[in-house]
């Protein structure tokens, strides 16, 4: 099986497809205030909505949550094979 | 060992047999948990809204009978954790461990129960006895989600009561445990979460440096624990009670684990997860929630605009059906009636004793109160939006327009409340997180054309424009609006040097709205209306009186006059006379002051009604040059006194004043040589 780097900003993800949470690359504070909305290394998130532009929306731990773009592409993901 | 149990253990709750003291019991939760709505369900109108000391944060606090017992009920910040994000989660962890509540009510939502958790995570490490009141079940089946109350109580270890807020159920149940606690008849347990293993010798190694250092009434272990998450506040003082080696040591353990609040989330939400895996069951894959249906149209960028764009034209509608008519009634019978009747009860009373009361107190302060139900109308449709929770879709759709001035969605709710008046517009600021948004949203707030600009319009235009008015109406709007966008987008290059802030936002589960919260809401904005027509604005209008008045007793040689005649040269760039200039001066207190005070200087004439008197003075070109300058003028002095109260600053509120005066007196002169060169 070829080997495919699925480490993706979150933002890159199309709508319905599935990520694992890895690493955030924005300033503490977004950081800190996106952990206890439920988004911490590890966790499972989901596209809801995503144009391609403009804000998302994704769903973590039952909970969807509007992110900017900019935001989105600070959060780095595992995206999870469908 | 964990984190905090020893602080559960060393403080017993406040003994009520002690004193005479009647018992608090505090309200917290997660924001849209429906908090609110329990609040108003137990306090009903025995509530006052002030703000928490020194901050322009709403503290709500009522109270209510249990068992012919009185308690008082504090509704603490809407906050998603205790960590210091911003001043609402201070206020909150402060009020419990100063204040030392006799109940801590914790509203989570069973839609949402693993996310609603956080706070209650943290909540129980807290040296204040814990209830969990589980609301919105019904939106939880709704969703297809099953929950299990009994079976989270033996997992958390603390009281929990299944109840649904909005159709009063599971409200006495509530109740009757929070009185078995308040009694002492019913002591819990706690779970507390553990930190993950890997920064547990950071934090005992912590603790051990600051062990007997820690200032009243922070506990030791929660203090470490904070230091550890970063808080600011934790870490400024900490910084403050620590001798000089013993803070150095600490610093150099934080820097070393500098990504350990990520590990301390991630080991509330394993707890969480411990918490809730035997109560909850999830719906099948594949299951489309209602909130989801809605969604697909409400949040899509060009449908969720329509929508929105719908919204807005019914609310404008309903103001000029509804509203402006109920105004303009207001208006004639009520304020000019109690003048006629003012005047003759005066009659032989000194003239300026009749002008005060007639001209100040009723023409001044009472015209202002005529837009109320204008301002209900705006209270009561945004009130009916928020609690269905249709308001974080509109921030949603318009966050990408909101960034061309470098503000995010969240900064478009209080500006879409300034279409009805500015004041709540600016007041609406609270709600950004983060300050320089929220300076930058007030600073640009007083653009949005308010319901009392547009009645000067609404009188004028088609006075001067006739069948074209409508178009000169809508023309005046958008230029409003093209004038906020530009100056957001210049005030945020020049002076916030384009700096970002984190749109981040939750989407609630749509529900039904609740009549009483809405209710409440509505009634508490009015009231709070009037009393400040009452006080702030009374007392502006009397000042502008008096100046209008003295010292001979007419308007045509006040100091107003003498003073609009005096700045006249800078009115004629726009093509204004004096009296123009004056009744743009005196549209301070009020901007519907403006119609009034031309009538006042054009006196009653038998030729025709004040709009063709006008007419016959002023050219095409002056009047919409005037109308231009009214809409983008300095704000009525409510709003200007709101700004003041907001940005707790002088300078910043004078160089908003300044910034609007340089930009309406611009495209006022800019429209006046246009039109003029243009042949009106």
């Amino acid at each position: 099986m070829p080997f495919v780097n699925n480490k993706v900003p979150l933002d890159e993800l199309a709508p319905g497809e599935q990520g694992t949470l890895l690493a955030f690359t924005d300033e503490r504070q977004v950081t800190n205030r996106l952990a206890s909305l439920g988004f911490t290394p590890g966790v499972s998130v989901n596209m809801t909505q995503n144009y391609g532009r403009g804000p998302l929306i994704v769903t973590v731990r039952g909970t969807r949550v509007a992110l900017g773009r900019g935001e989105a592409a600070r959060i780095l993901v595992q995206k999870e094979q469908v | 060992m964990s984190d905090c149990h020893e602080v559960a253990v060393s403080s017993p709750p406040r003994s009520l047999s002690v004193g005479t003291q009647i018992p608090m019991i505090a309200l917290a939760g997660q924001p849209n948990m429906g908090k609110s709505t329990l609040f108003n369900l137990l306090t009903g109108l025995n509530q006052h809204v002030g703000n928490w000391s020194g901050k322009t944060i709403e503290r709500r606090e009522g109270s209510f009978k249990l068992d012919e017992r009185e308690l008082i009920l504090v509704d603490l910040p809407g906050t998603y954790s205790l960590t210091a994000n911003s001043p609402e989660e201070v206020i909150a962890r402060e009020f419990i461990l100063r204040e030392r509540p006799d109940l801590v009510v914790a509203v989570v939502s069973a839609a949402n129960l693993e996310r609603s958790l956080y706070l209650v995570s943290e909540l129980i490490c807290l040296p204040a006895p814990l209830v969990i009141a589980l609301n919105m079940m019904d939106v939880a089946r709704q969703e297809g989600i099953q929950v299990e109350p009994e079976v989270l109580e033996a997992a958390l270890g603390v009281p929990v009561v299944a109840m649904t807020a909005t159709r009063a159920t599971g409200v006495g149940d509530l109740l009757k445990v929070a009185r078995e606690v308040l009694d002492g008849r019913r002591v819990s347990q706690p779970r507390i979460p553990a930190i993950r293993a890997d920064h547990r010798a950071a934090l005992d190694e912590i603790l051990m440096e600051i062990e007997g250092y820690v200032p009243a009434p922070y506990p030791s272990e929660w203090s470490a624990l904070k230091l550890l998450e970063g808080d600011a506040e934790m870490t400024r003082i900490m910084r403050a009670a620590l001798p000089e080696t013993r803070w150095r040591a600490v610093n150099a353990i934080l820097t070393q684990h500098d990504d350990a609040f990520l590990a301390v989330a991630s080991g509330r939400y394993e707890w969480i997860a411990r918490m809730i895996r035997a109560a909850v069951v999830q719906p099948k894959i594949g299951q489309i929630s209602l909130t989801e249906r809605l969604d697909r149209v409400a949040a899509h960028p060009i449908w969720g605009l329509g929508i929105l764009a719908g919204i807005l034209g019914l609310v404008f509608w309903l103001t000029f059906t509804v509203g402006s008519p109920v105004q303009g009634w207001l208006s004639t019978h009520v304020v000019s009636a109690l003048a006629t009747l003012g005047r003759a009860w005066l009659a032989t009373s000194p003239l300026w004793l009749r002008g005060l009361v007639v001209d100040g107190v009723i023409g001044g302060a009472g015209s202002v109160i005529t837009f109320l139900p204008i301002m209900v109308i705006f209270f009561t449709t945004f009130a009916l939006l928020e609690d269905i929770g249709y308001m974080a879709r509109a921030a949603y759709v318009m966050d990408n327009l909101m960034h061309l001035m470098g503000l995010h969605g969240k900064s478009f709710l209080p500006l879409f409340l300034g279409f009805g008046c500015n004041v709540p517009s600016v007041l609406g600021t609270r709600t950004i997180d983060s300050w320089q948004a929220r300076l930058l949203t007030i600073l640009i707030a007083p653009l949005v054309p308010c319901t009392a600009r547009m009645a000067v319009v609404a009188f004028l235009a088609p006075a001067f424009f006739g069948a074209n008015a409508l178009y000169v109406s809508w023309g005046l709007v958008m230029l409003s609006l093209l004038m906020l966008v530009m100056s957001g987008s210049l005030l945020n290059q020049v002076i916030f040097k384009g700096q970002r802030s984190a749109f981040i936002m939750e989407m609630p589960l749509y529900h039904l709205p609740d009549a009483r919260t809405i209710g409440l809401l509505v009634w508490q904005r009015s009231t709070s209306f009037v009393k400040k027509a009452g006080t702030t604005i009374l007392a502006m209008a009397l000042v502008v009186w008096a100046l209008s008045f003295f010292p001979g007793g007419e308007l045509q040689t006040s100091y107003l006059a003498r003073f609009g005649q005096f700045i006249e040269p800078v009115g004629r760039w726009m093509g204004f006379d004096w009296r123009l200039t004056v009744a743009l001066i005196t549209s301070f207190p009020a901007k519907e002051n403006a119609i009034a005070t031309l009538g006042v200087l054009f006196g009653s004439s038998p030729t025709g009604s004040l709009g063709q008197v006008l007419t016959t003075a002023f050219s095409p070109a002056s009047a919409l040059s005037f109308l231009v300058v009214t809409m983008l003028f300095i704000p009525c002095m409510a709003t200007v006194a709101a700004v003041r109260q907001e940005t707790g600053s002088w300078k910043w509120t004078l160089f908003n004043v300044g910034m609007l005066l340089v930009i309406s007196m611009g495209a006022g002169s800019a429209v006046f040589h246009l039109a003029r060169a243009l042949g009106y």
